[in-house]
């Protein structure tokens, strides 16, 4: 049966074996976040500042070519840099998770890095949703919800992923003189994805005086995120029944703060948490908890993954969830011994290889969710025929192309699985024909998947 | 009606349809199985423009709406023109074997959500039902209904998770994209290794038995990669090793197949991004009727649907909204084509959903209800409760041959 050292690993972070002196207390994986984001600089990855070049590039690109009809050096140079950026932030993102010494950090951070989904919709932009996790996510992983809510609704990657970039109020100067509109994406998605859920209470009229109260907000190339006032719906707008009205971006963080406070997001966002950490079906005694260290705190992170982290039934022997591909990796790269230096010496092609396009293979391609919802958590919607094919592929043949040397399977299992190996797992693994199948099957294990 | 309710009212329908004395003709004909009829299900997620792919040009409201959008080029029947990005099913449309459903849309009213939208669409259920209430997906409880299939009979294709197929009718789903190099003693230790946990070992016995097939049937299928229908179709890789794989299936002994093709949501720049969309959905059906041969494809009925339609205005960005009814395609031998069906409720301001979307004018599970009745023989209450629990079904339309 699983122990508390075994659950804190693989419910919490990615797995055993832990590193020395690792956290497996409730109090001490809290305190794991109230430290400096040591991953962050010992695996950097860059920011919308150091991006924008990129981004310039491309834009001067595209304007060469359409003055000249042919195709522009200077766009494919962009290209090139750009997804050059975003292969060293994935070889970085694994590097973080392999190193970690507190896996709950970056579990978080692909936590909400899902929850405020951003894809790339064209090659230049790839480097955009590396940037929004550096900008936006890793610095508010831990204090009121608010803050992250605003910091990434504002980002570049998100209003252009959601299309903000393109709404524009029609009253607004520049509305009336391009004859320009309104678009709701953003607006939509920030009431009904991140924060109150799908199907809470707002109505089509709420969508709409949000998408108005949005307007104004742009990037670009130059300077990243501006502010527009001249494409800016004029007058008061009217979300749930609140009225906001004023000048800049004052009116656009209120009514973020509002819905961050409303009791709809507390339920949504506590309930999404336990269902990611805990099971599809979470305990309502945990979730209920959560929801009031939420209250409790003003929508303070920290305390709502406390009340979870504390609760008994987030500590419960039976593992039900399924890890996802990433995690799956991530987990067996680090029972294999696999660290950030190791990884950082390998060259791309068996990164991506081994990697990024396995993990594509078994439903989760790199920052590609397929749409502003991310990822499902449901165990059934990754443990399919063709995601089973894909994880047992990669348990037979990668293993052997990441280390020179494969362990003995058994040790490995004793390893990576602790007490959950099981007898009937035990028993397989000792019977395989040779190593490599016995690591193989190991990993395709009921035992390994689930977490 | 809360979900418990209504999962209960499935159950009590299910357990009394077995003994139910109308139910014999579908027991008997489950004997051999769904006869010789396909049905093909394309889920369109990220809502399709119907307006934009099949366009009324003789609507007067319709060009003022879409003055950006490029005017249709192939003319239909009843004053509707075919997008261009469609323009090689020309063929189907000429041979009787393509259809199109207009102003059609699910129950799903404004709140314009994709994932609630898709979630009501997969499950067939109406607005009385609490969305994602539902547990299994319309295609699966047509499985259900119909007592003794094997897992074979019904295939989800792709990557992507089909809810529409998902549920406790026996089912399969694969991709052809996997291949695995086992000793015979890995397998047989692996399924060791699967066999207490009753989700590994279902998905994973699958895994293991679709990988050895595909091994045998790879050599046999190495069919042209050019376009079906010179300069009105481009192959698209992904599509033909679906389509193919797919193929297969349905020359032998599967009966059902659900895809979902994404990339319609066209929120700006519709002009180039439709397009794109168009011709992946455009190659399926080519590959599927090219790759499936013409008896089988003379017994097949594939109707493509989306979530909802888009905005019938054009928006400041040269794209749509999520709006409310759109179109629905239905291609196959056994379709009497060459119409576009359902009732054109004009697109005047006062005549749109909301002053905004096209109204609706027919529940697209009619007509899916309709083509399951015509191919299989599903009586009607069964249609009526159990795979699409409330709907009324109507009057036949007359969609098959």
């Amino acid at each position: 049966m699983s122990d508390q050292i075994s659950i804190a690993a693989r419910r919490f972070g990615y797995g055993l074996p832990l590193s020395e002196g690792a956290a497996t207390s409730p109090g001490a994986i809290l305190a794991g976040l109230d430290t400096a984001d040591d991953m962050a600089r010992i695996w950097p990855v860059p920011g919308m500042a150091e991006v924008l070049p990129i981004l310039q590039h491309a834009q001067a690109g595209r304007r060469e070519r359409r003055m000249t009809g042919a195709p522009s050096e200077t766009y494919e140079t962009a290209v090139r840099l750009s997804r050059q950026v975003a292969r060293d932030a994935a070889r970085a993102t694994i590097a973080r998770a392999l190193d970690a010494p507190c896996g709950f950090r970056e579990r978080l951070v692909a936590f909400w890095s899902d929850h405020f989904t951003v894809k790339a919709r064209n090659p230049p932009e790839a480097v955009l949703p590396e940037a929004m996790v550096t900008d936006a996510i890793r610095p508010h992983l831990s204090g009121k919800f608010a803050d992250l809510l605003i910091a990434a609704t504002l980002h570049p990657a998100m209003l252009v992923y959601l299309d903000q970039v393109a709404s524009i109020g029609p009253g607004s100067p520049f509305g009336r003189r391009r004859k320009r509109g309104l678009n709701e994406n953003l607006a939509r998605e920030v009431v009904e994805l991140h924060t109150m859920g799908v199907g809470a209470g707002y109505g089509q009229d709420d969508v709409r005086q949000m998408a108005e109260l949005l307007t104004g907000l742009d990037a670009t190339a130059a300077e990243g995120f501006v502010f527009r006032p001249n494409r800016a719906e004029p007058g008061p707008e009217t979300v749930l029944g609140r009225r906001y009205d004023g000048e800049g971006l004052e009116p656009v963080h209120a009514v973020l703060r509002d819905l961050a406070a409303r009791p709809e997001t507390a339920d949504h966002l506590s309930r999404k948490l336990a269902v990611h950490f805990v099971a599809d079906e979470p305990d309502p005694a945990l979730v209920a908890a959560m929801v009031q260290a939420w209250r409790d705190s003003d929508g303070t992170l920290r305390a709502v993954y406390g009340a979870m982290l504390h609760h008994p039934a987030a500590w419960g022997a039976e593992m039900r969830k399924a890890r996802q591909p990433f995690d799956f990796i991530i987990a067996a790269c680090r029972a294999l011994g696999l660290d950030g230096l190791r990884l950082a010496s390998l060259p791309d092609r068996p990164v991506q290889r081994q990697l990024i396009a396995p993990m594509a293979l078994m439903g989760q391609r790199w920052r590609g969710p397929g749409g502003p919802d991310g990822w499902a958590e449901d165990a059934r919607a990754w443990i399919t025929p063709q995601g089973m094919a894909a994880r047992i592929g990669w348990a037979m043949e990668s293993p052997q192309r990441l280390i020179r040397d494969l362990p003995d399977p058994r040790d490995l299992a004793q390893r990576s699985l602790g007490a959950d190996a099981g007898e009937a797992l035990l028993w397989a693994v000792a019977r395989a024909e040779t190593r490599r199948e016995g690591v193989g099957l190991l990993f395709s294990s009921p035992a390994f998947n689930r977490r | 009606m809360e979900r418990r309710d209504f999962l209960r009212g499935l159950g009590a329908i299910a357990c009394s349809a077995a003994a139910h004395p109308l139910m014999n003709t579908v027991t008997l004909a489950s004997g051999r199985g769904l006869g010789d009829h396909r049905l093909i299900v394309v889920i369109l997620r990220g809502g399709m423009d119907g307006l934009d792919v099949v366009q009324p040009l003789q609507d007067p409201d319709f060009r003022a709406l879409r003055p950006g959008l490029p005017a249709a080029a192939l003319p239909l029947t009843g004053g509707f023109a075919l997008h261009e990005g469609l323009g090689g099913l020309a063929p189907l449309w000429q041979a009787g074997e393509l259809a199109f459903v207009h102003a059609t849309s699910t129950p799903y009213r404004d709140k314009r959500s994709h994932f609630d939208g898709q979630s009501l669409l997969e499950a067939g259920t109406g607005m009385d039902v609490q969305v994602g209430a539902a547990r299994d997906g319309w295609l699966n409880r047509m499985v259900q209904a119909m007592p003794g299939l094997r897992a074979e009979t019904a295939y989800a294709f792709g990557r992507e998770s089909m809810p529409l197929l998902t549920g406790a009718g026996p089912t399969l789903s694969w991709t052809p994209e996997v291949r695995l190099d086992l000793s015979a003693q890995g397998r047989q230790l692996l399924e060791h290794v699967f066999h207490d946990d009753p989700l590994f070992r279902e998905a994973g016995g699958q895994a293991l038995r679709l990988s050895e097939e595909e091994v045998e049937m790879g050599a046999a299928a190495a069919p042209a990669s050019g376009p079906l229908v010179p300069g009105q179709d481009r192959p698209w890789r992904d599509v033909d090793l679906l389509a193919d794989f797919a193929a297969t299936r349905l020359r032998g002994e599967t009966r059902i197949a659900a895809f979902s093709l994404s990339g319609w949501d066209t929120h700006r720049g519709q002009a180039a991004a439709l397009p794109r969309a168009l011709s992946r959905l455009q190659r399926l059906v080519l590959r599927l009727r090219h790759q499936s041969g013409a008896q089988v494809w003379g017994r097949t009925v594939l109707m493509a649907m989306t979530e909802f339609g888009r905005t019938a205005r054009e928006n400041g960005s040269g794209g749509t909204d999520h709006g409310t009814a759109g179109a629905m395609l239905i291609a196959g031998g056994a379709v009497a084509g060459g119409r576009v069906l359902g009732r054109w409720p004009g697109l005047a301001e006062a005549d749109l959903y909301d002053r905004r979307d096209l109204m609706p004018t027919s529940d697209l599970r009619h007509w899916a209800g309709w083509a399951m009745r015509g191919l299989y023989g599903l009586d009607r209450a069964v249609l009526e409760r159990q795979v699409f629990p409330g709907l009324d079904l109507g009057s036949d339309p007359g969609l098959l041959l």
